[in-house]
């Protein structure tokens, strides 16, 4: 056997290390993966519902998830025209992937570009709670930058397209504690019942620094701003701007508003 | 060296943050609040046992010219794995530590330990030598963990102690608590107490 420093035994230990390490780092990969997959879904499906507010318990059990899902129906739409698309298959539709797919996505204006995402799917997946037939709520994902990181969540509207029925982001990275207040129930709490849109339906919420006047008669349009993190205040009243605009939601919803249905 | 001492010198004779200063980074990053520091322990204690024990067994085979390549090789196939299965099994808490799960490759105390001492001794005792560390770096974690949650968000694991003046209690949030600095000034406070109890450690002038 030739000496541990010689260039042939070097090679060899390389060699097999590589090999193991890969065998149990790519099997690991492969055995996890449909766990992995299944827990993001639920995430996704459960912070949908905590946003909406139909699911209170943010520990609730996996059944009581799908089981309050069943009442949710989910459809693609183009953002442009804000007409339901029937041909692209909803469950698999992520639009996320197809935000960064040039073939599907549509790079945003300077100007128009409030919530600092610079491109965005040109279709997107929302979401409809119905209760006997009627649509009760209308789920919109949104997501935007805050201070450090980009914010996914979901704004619940009510039919009328102006009343904010719930809010809540499900992943982000702002600071635990400051910005990471966007996760507090009772802040969140606080957006339901505002309204979005002024008469002609342009977007109107405002995220105040501190808190609002009480007695204030914007009062109703208006949100107190988390103490500590005036950007992630300012990144979440952006991007909540950007999805309810005319580059946003805004088609989809006129033609909601409209009687399509 | 015994087993006994080999497990239990990291802790306070021998910690690896409070004497050898190595791991201060991931340190600062995920104590903000308990779950994610237990989360992160566990795992870095396990990482550094298990690493340990492979540098060890192969360590008479290892050409001298590339070890610490096949160190970092295994460390950080190691915490591939612990990432996958965290991602797996306890999804809430591998999206809170994000990117820090990954970090543990960085973690000085891991290199360290494999280079320091797992390529000199055999595998059990260097098994038990990484996890002694593992819990050593844990300790001063929990410590600033409590600390920085109790201070910064009122609560402990999530439970409320101290009800926020934001959801109408009394106690006003210390902000610092949160922030990376309050980490420094928490493990200083930590030497401090280790090295007055334990005079040995004084560095000489």
């Amino acid at each position: 056997m030739a000496s541990d420093d010689s260039v042939q035994k070097t090679l060899i230990v390389a060699t097999l290390l590589c090999i193991v390490c890969s065998i149990l780092v790519s099997s690991a990969a492969v055995f996890l993966r449909p766990l992995q997959e299944e827990n993001k879904k639920m995430d996704i499906k459960k912070s949908l519902l905590l946003s909406a507010g139909l699911l209170k318990d943010p520990q609730a059990p996996k059944e009581e998830i799908l089981d309050t899902f069943k009442q949710i129906e989910a459809k693609i739409i183009d953002l442009e025209t804000g007409d339901v698309v029937l041909n692209v298959p909803v469950e698999s539709f992520n639009q996320r992937a197809a935000a960064k797919d040039s073939a599907h996505n549509k790079m945003i204006k300077k100007q128009d570009d409030l919530a600092g995402i610079s491109m965005r799917s040109k279709r997107a997946k929302v979401y409809f709670a119905k209760e006997d037939g009627e649509v009760n709520l209308i789920i919109l994902p949104i997501h935007g930058k805050g201070l450090w990181s980009t914010l996914y969540g979901f704004l619940a509207l009510a039919p009328d397209t102006k009343t904010i029925k719930g809010f809540g982001f499900y992943e982000h990275g702002e600071t635990p504690g400051l910005g990471g207040e966007v996760d507090n129930a009772k802040w969140k709490a606080s957006w339901k019942d505002k309204t979005v849109y002024n008469e002609s339906f342009e977007p109107i919420l405002d995220v105040v620094k501190g808190r609002i006047r009480p007695g204030s008669s914007d009062a109703y349009h208006q949100i107190d701003g988390l103490s500590g993190a005036t950007l992630t205040s300012n990144g979440v009243e952006n991007l909540v701007q950007y999805w309810l605009g005319k580059d946003g939601f805004g088609p989809f919803l006129a033609k909601f508003r409209g009687g399509a249905r | 060296m015994s087993i006994k001492k080999t497990l239990f010198d990291p802790l306070f004779n021998n910690n690896p943050i409070a004497l050898q200063i190595l791991g201060i980074c991931s340190a600062l990053a995920v104590t903000t609040k308990l779950e994610t520091v237990i989360a992160m322990s566990v795992a870095v204690t396990i990482v550094t046992g298990f690493s340990n024990l492979a540098v060890s067994l192969i360590r008479s085979h290892m050409p001298n010219s590339i070890r610490i390549i096949i160190q970092m090789t295994i460390i950080a196939s190691l915490v591939i794995i612990a990432d996958q299965v965290l991602k797996a099994y306890f999804y809430s808490i591998s999206k809170s530590l994000s990117v820090y799960v990954g970090l543990i490759i960085t973690n000085c105390i891991v290199m360290g330990r494999a280079e320091g001492y797992a390529m000199k001794n055999p595998p059990l005792m260097s098994f038990l030598d990484g996890i002694g560390n593992g819990i050593g770096y844990s300790l001063i974690l929990l410590f600033v963990g409590v600390f920085r949650e109790l201070f910064g968000s009122g609560s402990l694991l999530g439970f409320t102690i101290l009800p926020l003046t934001n959801d109408g209690g009394w106690y006003n949030p210390n902000g610092l608590m949160l922030l990376a600095p309050s980490a420094f000034f928490l493990i200083g406070v930590f030497i401090w107490l280790v090295r007055t109890w334990k005079t040995d450690q004084v560095e000489k002038e």
